[in-house]
């Protein structure tokens, strides 16, 4: 017989992180992670509400065939902004910077990063390298398109690309260091008794895009650089006329960006690998595929770069290599995938906020992720290469994917972050406005792009109009869906339900100390002698949330 | 685990790396001035890589250190060999329309 | 893994807060800068890997630029950092066994002999801009334009002039080039020139923190911080010293030895 202990009414902790110190010099100069974390979330928002307007606006264009509300100048001005702001101000920090920041040190057991400092660093880099964005979008904004290539970029265009290549240089920097804090905190920092084996699935996620993080970024960086000084100084590295090969640029620069789609997805599939064991009362099917998969994901995604270019010019033999080797990168993204649909079934499923979240990414990272095979055979590229297929692709493991888990994770750890729950029925209405909202904006895609629509146009073929408009009408349903978060999870703040330490009954360690935790996470270092996911071992609570 | 306090390379052996630094060096050198066809560069980069490899292990302790960095280091070379080689795969298979 | 704990109870004044022990923090701490010199492997390594394929695509051109360059120099300078490696290791090691004076004084030593580095390097770049071979927008920001056909000095028509040096070197070899041809390779050098301001600048500009590094470590070095007990940021220096040392044994043969044989100064 259950020994039925009436469950406490949740409090709010009288001193915990948010509360210790107060000022502006105490959350600038703040050396907690959790803080840092806050920061990061405040600073990724309006950057992903900026580059939202960017989307809004090429959206509201492309209502018509011939382009009535803006020049092509400007349009390609708008979907460069859009994917600038987008990839490396909002996505790329999003999971690791915010989520990863906060919770990464206390599920290992630690009181904070390795590097503390460097942490606070990384934000003002990344406030540094924002600044330049704004200032470049500000002066008139760039066009070359965020791939920057050459020699467009470098000598043709006459857009702010050095201020915009300085600025994504800068927020590199931001990431190089917030994934070396990672990866020495994940070494070195863990609790007594927390094994490889023990860690829960988000720090391995977390920890295989902090690899990526610190070996891929470097290159872009240099990349930048060089396209800089050709830009700047006019020698010919890049551009045909003074001798330099186009295609080098774009070797160098996806040898970073293909690696940096991984570096936004897989803190997302952590995030999701926390989020279903949990609502499904069930432990992870395969915790050792999960993780290991992780790592594959990552070293995999380094040796498929060309798949970006197999129109370009390069040797048809390396680009069969390269096709052979995307497709090898989809299995441990498929193994994942198998492995929390295991997971749900014959799972106590509850349809929480962050479940349904969840679901939505298991299907649309599906789709998208089955596109990219379509893209990475060779013969079928050739046709859908630089066509609305692609962006389709991108945008399902993209927002489909990363932003979903973002928004999944941001719900499920919103508690422990700020001691409130938010309210259940607009979160659960915002989910399914998004999730409709993105279908309708996005599937129409993949039938413009088969079609042959190219990307990057600013006008188009009026036989395009009809999906063009259904595309349209769907962003504008998924802006609703983004934006109502942004009001109930402000007014959770004041007036959301107290949530206690483990208001989702989750296992971790994050879920054992209070909500929100004290500055220095625990009173005490614990000693971990379970493992993960130890769900459904004991006896059942359901979790009272609502 | 790491042995920081327990084996450091001393002066003396510093001193021969050194030394040896500065053969490896006036090698270089030397041999870059005779004709060895396309051996020429490849010797050069093996006294470079050795250098490189005296500098690692003892000047920076990589011998005396941790599994964990030494998998770290060759990490770095292992990724650097995967730009390199995978960028070199497509210049030297290009095939071009004869003229 | 866990965590060890110190023996003593009162915490090393140098102890940060999120680590345990002094050796968690000298491990954390190393690996740290492990973790951040495999980062500079990656940047470095962008540009050798774009510098590999452009020797390959214009070898004579690269041959003609390597060969103008001063490999008197570029020994010298290789033998000077080898030696400031030397005297950064002997630095570490007198921290490790609390010898301040003598960690002050290899200190001092590491920082002369990379400042030697600098200025024999500064006077190679000097060289370079003498002879009109630095790339790009010279005739706006410096004065001299590009120039390996002999334009560069009214006075001295062999002043830069590489395309007599291919001509000369050809005939030496007994080897017919024209000129139309020794022209498009010295003007080809262009490339070279890019890469070699790029990989000596990105290296110099590494050795310049590091000379930044280097005077803060001397700072704290004559306040007596580091001994056998705590020396973590001596080591930390001394790595990064040694990893610019490294970079720059393979930027002097792939830069200054490309063909050596074939003359050159």
């Amino acid at each position: 017989m259950s020994t039925a202990t009436t469950t406490p009414v949740p409090v709010m902790p009288a001193r915990h992180f948010l509360n210790d110190n107060y000022g502006i010099r105490s959350w600038l100069l703040t050396k907690d992670h959790k803080r840092i974390a806050i920061l990061y979330l405040l600073s990724i928002t309006v950057f992903f509400f900026i580059g939202g307007i960017f989307a809004a606006l090429i959206r509201l264009h492309l209502l018509t065939p011939n382009g009535e509300l803006f020049s092509a100048d400007t349009y390609n001005r708008l979907f460069t902004m859009h994917g600038v702001n987008m990839i490396f101000f909002f996505l790329i920090p999003s999971v690791p910077a915010v989520i990863g920041n906060f919770v990464l040190p206390i599920m290992v057991g630690t009181k904070d990063l390795a590097f503390p400092k460097i942490n606070l660093l990384s934000w003002y880099l990344y406030i540094g390298g924002a600044t330049f964005s704004v200032l470049a979008m500000v002066s008139g904004g760039v066009d070359t398109g965020w791939t920057f290539y050459a020699p467009l970029s470098s000598g043709y265009l006459r857009g702010h690309v050095i201020l915009m290549a300085v600025g994504i240089l800068i927020v590199g920097f931001s990431s190089i260091f917030t994934g070396l804090n990672f990866i020495v905190t994940v070494h070195r920092m863990r609790a007594p008794g927390m094994t490889w084996g023990r860690l829960p699935l988000f720090v391995w996620s977390n920890y295989a895009a902090s690899l990526i993080m610190v070996l891929g970024t470097p290159v872009i960086a240099i990349t930048l650089t060089l396209l800089a000084l050709e830009r700047g100084f006019h020698i010919g590295i890049f551009d045909p006329k003074l001798g330099g090969d186009p295609v080098l640029f774009q070797h160098m620069f996806w040898f970073y960006s293909h690696p940096a789609v991984y570096i936004m997805i897989l803190p997302g599939m952590g995030v999701i690998s926390e989020i279903v064991p949990c609502f499904s009362r069930k432990r992870i099917f395969g915790y050792a595929f999960v993780a290991f998969s992780s790592i594959a994901i990552a070293v995999f995604g380094f040796v498929v770069w060309a798949h970006h270019m197999f129109v370009a010019g390069i040797s048809v033999y390396s680009a069969l290599v390269f096709s052979l080797l995307s497709y090898a990168v989809a299995i441990p993204s498929a193994v994942k995938v198998f492995n929390w649909t295991a997971t749900m079934y014959k799972g106590s499923v509850q349809m929480d906020t962050p479940m349904l979240y969840a679901m939505a990414f298991i299907g649309l990272f599906t789709i998208g992720g089955l596109t990219g095979l379509f893209l990475a055979a060779l013969g079928l590229d050739i046709h859908i290469h630089d066509t609305y297929f692609v962006v389709a692709h991108f945008h399902y493991v993209m927002v489909g994917g990363m932003v979903t888990a973002y928004m999944g994770g941001l719900h499920f750890w919103w508690p422990k972050m700020t001691g409130r729950m938010y309210p259940e029925v607009p979160a659960k209405l915002a989910a399914l406005i998004t999730f409709i909202g993105f279908n309708l904006t996005f599937f129409p895609q993949f039938i413009l792009g088969y079609m042959g629509m190219p990307r990057r146009y600013w006008a188009y073929p009026p036989e395009f109009q009809v999906l063009n408009v259904l595309s349209t009408a769907g962003a504008s349903i998924l802006s609703v869906g983004f934006i109502l978060p942004l009001f109930y999870f402000l007014w959770s703040l004041k007036y959301g339900e107290i949530a206690g330490n483990n208001p989702w009954k989750a296992t971790g360690l994050e879920w054992e100390t209070t909500s929100p935790p004290p500055t220095h996470n625990f009173h005490e270092i614990p000693i971990v002698t379970k493992d993960p996911y130890a769900y459904g071992e004991e006896e059942e609570e359901v979790p009272v949330v609502h | 685990m790491s042995d920081h306090s327990h084996s450091h390379p001393t002066p003396g052996l510093y001193l021969v790396i050194f030394i040896a630094l500065v053969i490896g060096t006036v090698a270089t050198w030397g041999i870059a001035f005779v004709d060895l066809g396309v051996w020429n560069p490849v010797i050069a980069l093996a006294i470079a890589v050795t250098k490189a490899t005296l500098v690692v292990l003892f000047f920076m302790h990589i011998y005396y250190s941790s599994k964990l960095t030494k998998i770290t280091i060759s990490a770095g070379i292992f990724w650097l060999m995967i730009m390199i080689t995978m960028s070199l795969s497509d210049y030297l298979t290009r095939t071009f329309l004869p003229q | 893994m866990s965590t060890s704990q110190t023996t003593t109870t009162e915490h090393h004044p140098a102890l940060a807060h999120q680590f345990d022990s002094m050796e968690q923090q000298q491990d954390a701490s190393t690996f740290g800068m492990w973790v951040f010199l495999l980062t500079e492997i990656m940047m470095f390594g962008g540009l050798f890997t774009a510098y590999l394929i452009y020797r390959i695509k214009y070898y004579p051109a690269f041959v003609a630029g390597s060969t103008s360059i001063s490999v008197s120099w570029g020994f010298a300078n290789t033998l000077v950092l080898i030696g400031s490696s030397f005297t950064m290791a002997m630095a570490v090691w007198s921290a490790q066994t609390s010898r301040r004076r003598l960690q002050i004084w290899c200190l001092i030593g590491t920082m002369i002999l990379g400042t030697v580095f600098l200025g024999i390097k500064g006077k190679e770049y000097y060289d370079k801009y003498d002879e009109c071979h630095i790339p790009g927008l010279g005739h706006q920001i410096i004065g001299k334009p590009f120039n390996t056909t002999g334009g560069c000095s009214a006075t001295n028509k062999d002043l830069g002039n590489i395309s007599k040096e291919i001509r000369e070197r050809a005939q030496n070899d007994h080897e017919e080039v024209s000129e139309e041809s020794a022209n498009q390779t010295a003007d080809q050098t262009q490339i070279f020139f890019s890469f070699y301001f790029a990989m000596t600048g990105l290296h110099a500009f590494h050795m310049i923190i590091g000379l930044g590094l280097l005077t803060w470590l001397l700072i704290r070095a004559t306040r007596g911080h580091f001994d056998s007990q705590y020396y973590t940021p001596m080591e930390l220096g001394g790595l990064y010293w040694h990893f610019v040392d490294i970079v720059w044994i393979f930027l002097f043969p792939l830069l200054y030895l490309i063909s050596r044989h074939k003359g050159g100064i």
